[in-house]
């Protein structure tokens, strides 16, 4: 009777995966070593640097660069929220926190920008990326965490690989849209102008692509915040701790705390990432100005 | 050094473009007499442009239309290799450049050819003057170097003291304008013009036109000209081309066009011509049998019209510029009251109108009057004048067959 229910063969697939896993962690032990004390070293060091500081130092550089980027009323929300993180006694935490997710944003931008680049002028680039990103996104991270920590360890190494999974793929798609939608005509003209494949990237497709790569960026900041809790699970401390140290205690006021900070920092980043003006592009441009 | 005003600028040689896998199979069946909707049906491609060959020579206006589809856009990029040719040639100044390095080819369209487009093609995040140089700052052109060819750019288009403005800001003729001083900042020989005026209003339309003859007169371009409006392509083409799922099926000046037509398709086509927005006083204008000078007598000027039969004469100045005119009746009467001048009898207020006045504004004219106008030239002399009933006559003719009148100038001839 079972027969008939499964006339499929078994596929081993939960072995094969474990046999490529043993044999890579012995044969490229070096390898991953290496790599775990790059990214770990990378967190470190943004974390030292923010910690090392007086708040108020911190304070004041965010409160600098919100009003540089952005505007003074996300300057002054910038400012506040910080002081707030202050008042929760959460600071080290966040700044903790902070890096990891600067750090992450980084290594997702550095990788996801230009492979969208690639894949928005290769039609072969795009058909294979696009179910790599699916996976990416969709897979849950525990899944990937394993092995993450199996060839890496604990701390934040496997932390910071497993967020750059999860948070890379909008870098990537929002690049290659962004590349997509610009006015085909713009492009034929800079080409009809004798522009070469990289002077129309620069002058042209990325300056109009831009707006929508910033959400691209912005997106990727969200959901490495997204992926703090996790990332605390495995040992890379900050707020994500707090909260599931809040929840393994069943103490909710401390982890209704790691989630406020959270937020705040989430809000904080969302509010800069997204009221850039083209501030830059207002002074910038080519350098002719009618004196 | 050959003689560069006979060699054409630019020549096509059976430029044809098949869009999809199977191009060299798909122009063999249709050059073995399949329709273009058979081979697209048998090869899954379609042929956007079939054995395309036609010459412009340099100073030309030549204008390529058609309707949607017929590929004359297609063919416009073909040009400059904004599209790969499937089989034929490009001869720019005497070079093929259907299988030039892609360095030559870049370097070809810096220096020889400019193009503008129909929906602008400029860079909304960049002020109106540094749209104007990015032709300019492609090749590295140095900024104080650019500032300069910029604003002259801007000047020739009209928009002096506007080069800090935002794109946005910006209305569609005034944005077209950009675009054109953009393929005239950099000074290139050809313009490739693909419908530049197709989206902007019928009034802005008209000033662009205008504003394009008064450039093309003073910087004298080789122009490839792309529409889909007849009445601009007779109004500003020295030669005209007429395409049809991809292929050409006439070549010819205006006149040609309007008067003999090569098949059905472009007797249909110039159907819906204004005849009087197209032709100009010049074709219906004759030349004044006799005229009277300023500084002659009554009895001279009326002996004179007796014999030449005429009820009215023009009074021109001794550099042939008219003065008025006089009607015998009033000569006569002049004569019988013992006047010697003929001052008496000239009527100043005559009209008068260019060699290119398009006859739907000289109409107008006629309606009041039933004596003559006068034609008056570059220098203000009398060219010829035109008479109601050769007016009439004159459009008439033009809207049935082949026009008689060999007195048709080509007004807009390669000097």
């Amino acid at each position: 009777m079972l027969a008939f229910i499964q006339p499929v063969p078994r596929i081993p697939l939960g072995e094969r995966v474990e046999d490529v896993v043993s044999f890579v962690t012995e044969n490229f032990e070096w390898f991953f070593s290496f790599l775990e004390s790059v990214l770990t070293s990378l967190v470190d060091a943004l974390s030292t640097v923010l910690t090392a500081l007086p708040p108020l130092a911190v304070l004041g550089a965010f409160y600098g660069l919100a009003w540089l980027v952005s505007n003074w009323r996300i300057a002054l929300l910038t400012a506040a929220g910080l002081l707030l993180l202050q008042g929760l006694r959460l600071w080290e935490d966040a700044m903790l926190t902070l890096a990891l997710v600067i750090a992450a944003t980084a290594v997702a931008l550095v990788v996801g920008i230009p492979l969208g680049i690639v894949a928005a002028k290769s039609r072969g680039v795009e058909t294979v990326l696009r179910p790599v990103l699916d996976f990416m996104q969709t897979m849950p991270a525990f899944v990937y965490l394993v092995p993450a920590i199996v060839l890496l360890g604990l701390g934040a190494a496997p932390a910071l690989v497993a967020v750059v999974i999860f948070a890379m793929p909008p870098a990537v798609r929002l690049t290659m849209l962004g590349l997509q939608q610009v006015s085909k005509e713009t492009v034929e003209a800079a080409s009809a102008f004798g522009a070469t494949g990289w002077q129309t990237l620069r002058k042209v497709e990325l300056p109009l692509a831009m707006p929508t790569i910033m959400a691209g960026v912005n997106q990727v900041i969200m959901l490495s915040l997204s992926m703090v809790v996790i990332a605390a699970l495995i040992g890379a401390g900050g707020l994500g701790e707090e909260v599931y140290q809040g929840l393994s205690q069943l103490d909710v006021g401390k982890s209704f705390k790691g989630g406020l900070g959270i937020v705040i920092i989430a809000i904080l980043l969302d509010r800069i990432t997204r009221n850039i003006r083209g501030g830059g592009a207002q002074k910038a441009g080519s350098g002719i100005k009618t004196a | 050094m050959t003689d560069n005003a006979l060699e054409p600028l630019i020549r096509v040689e059976k430029l044809s473009k098949v869009f999809g896998r199977q191009g060299r199979r798909a122009l063999e069946l249709r050059r073995s007499g399949r329709s273009k909707a058979e081979v697209e049906k048998q090869t899954g491609s379609t042929i956007g442009v079939f054995e395309a060959s036609f010459e412009v020579c340099r100073g030309e206006i030549f204008v390529i239309i058609g309707l949607s589809g017929s590929g004359k856009s297609t063919l416009l990029r073909l040009i400059n290799r904004l599209i790969e040719p499937t089989e034929g040639e490009v001869y720019v100044e005497g070079e093929p450049i259907s299988r030039m390095p892609a360095g030559r080819v870049r370097e070809i369209r810096r220096k020889k050819m400019g193009m503008v487009f129909q929906h602008f093609g400029l860079l909304p995040n960049r002020s109106v003057l540094e749209n104007i140089t990015f032709g300019l700052e492609i090749q590295g052109v140095c900024a104080q170097e650019r500032l300069r060819r910029g604003e002259e750019a801007l000047e020739m288009v009209g928009l002096e003291g506007q080069g800090a403005k935002r794109i946005g800001e910006l209305s569609g003729g005034m944005k077209q304008r950009v675009g054109l001083a953009r393929a005239l900042a950099t000074g290139q020989e050809i313009l490739l013009m693909d419908e530049p005026f197709s989206a902007l209003d019928p009034l802005i339309r008209r000033d662009m036109q205008n504003l394009f003859l008064d450039i093309q007169g003073e910087i004298r371009r080789t122009v490839v000209f792309v529409t889909h409006d007849l009445d601009e392509a007779l109004r500003l083409g020295h030669r005209v081309a007429i395409m049809r799922d991809g292929e050409i099926v006439q070549v010819g000046n205006p006149e040609e066009i309007l008067t003999s037509p090569a098949d059905e398709y472009v007797e249909r086509f110039i159907e819906d011509v204004d005849y009087a927005k197209v032709r100009s006083a010049e074709a219906v204008m004759v030349d004044p049998k006799e005229v009277a000078y300023e500084a002659e007598g009554p009895r001279v000027v009326l002996r004179r019209m007796k014999r030449a039969g005429m009820s009215s004469i023009f009074v021109v100045d001794a550099e042939r510029r008219p003065v008025g005119l006089c009607e015998a009746e009033e000569v006569a009467r002049l004569l019988e009251s013992g006047e010697r001048s003929l001052s008496g009898a000239i009527d100043r207020s005559v009209p008068s109108v260019r060699p290119d006045t398009p006859l739907r504004e000289v109409l107008p004219l006629f309606v009041e009057r039933k004596l003559p106008v006068a034609v008056v030239g570059e220098r203000g002399r009398l060219e010829g004048i035109v008479v109601r009933g050769a007016l009439i006559a004159g459009l008439v003719a033009s809207m049935n067959a082949p026009a008689s009148g060999s007195n048709e100038v080509e007004h807009k001839a390669l000097s």
